[in-house]
């Protein structure tokens, strides 16, 4: 119970902070709204449902790789980390917390990205909405630990790409499967596998992430 | 050391050639010509075997990075690291003659109906990450520990990877080698043993030559700050 509670607590901190700051959510308010944009125009003529859909699958993926980027920064650069590690919680509390916080941002700035995308191009249908759901929490999952991993280098931000970009080529497999295919019950079933497997390897080595 | 250092170096440098000749000489004058493919088709064994060594050493460098988690091996990482050294070698003569096949029997370079290959590119690109990580973080537990996990994480990709390869083809194309298939017996099944066996050696003895270098090079950067 208390782990939790623990997790709350430092999720809590981080939707805080940003409440205070706002320092990720708008960027990547802007950031789909300029991608989709773009799309327009590297797209000329009117595309089809098939091609938006890909795109839409990469707006969602960059969207995400922005606010992963900024997770553990100011961690570091205000030397918050440290402390975090010291505090009497499982480290793995720590992972769960930062995915969480990254996870209700990604959200917040699908549920403008999805509307708009609708406006854009095409409408948004139930299949993808669900994907758009387990994606999520394998981006976030996935993504904050390597976000951890990427912020203890040299390179910092820079690695977060490389190292997430083809550890994600299956959720992109999955979600684009589940938003174009007429049953999309097979390509959903992957995506939730997907999840589980990598929260349950992430789960039980971040302690190896954060450990000095 | 002890464990990998029962065979010495030149007897199994010696070995690994003796089996890489003799693969040679079964792969074009005793294998038979494929009925479909003909003479090109030999290329099969060398890709095959080179991709199966490519997944041994990825699985090696991983088990050593358990090793290195969970048992504390002080020598582990460094195994670790030259195993998914020698895997992106072999990762990368797979793409080559992944590449070289598709042309002769396809036309095309690249095939995205490929699972082989194209599992081999994600992974390829997981793998020189591996690298950019590695060495972005100066040497020391910090550095161990992340290349431990991420080469865990390696692990974990093959098979998801593969199964989302599967499913993003829509089943579309069939499989087309499989080991219970008609064609796949006799002189094929030996020649193909014998390749495998020859280049699992080889890998083996790069590995070892490399870790034996990269061991003196720490044993030289101790005896220099003992010195200074």
């Amino acid at each position: 119970m208390s782990y939790v509670r623990d997790v709350g607590a430092l999720a809590r901190k981080d939707l805080l902070l940003e409440l205070r700051a706002r320092d990720t959510l708008p960027a990547m308010l802007l950031f789909v709204a300029a991608v989709f944009v773009v799309f327009h125009f590297a797209l000329p003529g009117t595309p089809s449902r098939l091609e938006t859909t890909g795109l839409l699958w990469v707006a969602i993926l960059f969207t995400a790789l922005l606010g992963l980027g900024r997770a553990f920064v100011p961690e570091r650069e205000q030397r918050t980390l440290d402390g975090l590690v010291l505090a009497p919680c499982d480290r793995s509390a720590i992972w769960l917390a930062k995915s969480l916080a990254t996870l209700a941002f990604l959200a917040a700035a699908e549920v403008v990205a999805l509307p708009l995308y609708a406006l854009f191009f095409h409408s948004v249908a139930g299949a993808t909405v669900l994907a758009v759901v387990l994606a999520d929490l394998g981006i976030c999952g996935v993504g904050t630990f390597l976000g951890a991993m990427a912020v203890a280098t040299r390179a910092r931000d820079l690695l977060l790409p490389l190292l997430f970009l083809p550890l994600a080529v299956p959720i992109v497999v999955g979600a684009v499967g589940a938003s174009v295919v007429a049953s999309p019950g097979r390509y959903l079933g992957f995506l939730g596998l997907y999840d589980l497997l990598f929260a349950v390897v992430c789960w039980a080595s971040f302690e190896y992430v954060v450990a000095e | 050391m002890g464990r990998t250092s029962r065979i010495p170096l030149p007897l199994l440098a010696a070995i690994s050639l003796v089996l890489v000749t003799t693969a040679l000489a079964f792969v074009f004058f005793v294998a038979p010509d494929d009925a479909n493919q003909g003479f090109s088709q030999r290329i099969f064994y060398f890709h095959v075997s080179i991709a199966i060594t490519a997944y041994a050493c990825f699985a090696g460098g991983a088990w050593n990075a358990l090793l290195h988690l969970w048992k504390r091996d002080p020598n582990a990482d460094l195994r670790s690291y030259v195993c998914v050294h020698q895997g992106l070698i072999f990762g990368t003569l797979v793409l080559l003659t992944g590449s070289i096949w598709a042309k002769i029997s396809w036309g095309h370079w690249w095939l995205w109906s490929e699972d082989q290959l194209v599992l081999f590119l994600v992974l390829y690109l997981f793998y020189c990450a591996y690298f950019m990580l590695r060495f972005s973080v100066d040497p020391g537990p910090q550095r161990a520990n992340l290349s431990a996990v991420y080469a865990l994480f390696g692990v974990v990709l093959i098979p998801v990877s593969f199964a989302a390869i599967r499913l993003a083809k829509n089943l579309i194309h069939p499989v087309v080698f499989t080991l219970h298939g008609p064609n796949f017996g006799g002189w094929i099944l030996v020649t193909y043993c014998i390749a495998q066996t020859a280049l699992l050696a080889l890998a083996y003895t790069l590995y070892r030559l490399e870790l034996g270098g990269k061991r003196l090079d720490v044993r030289l950067r101790r005896l220099r700050e003992v010195l200074a």
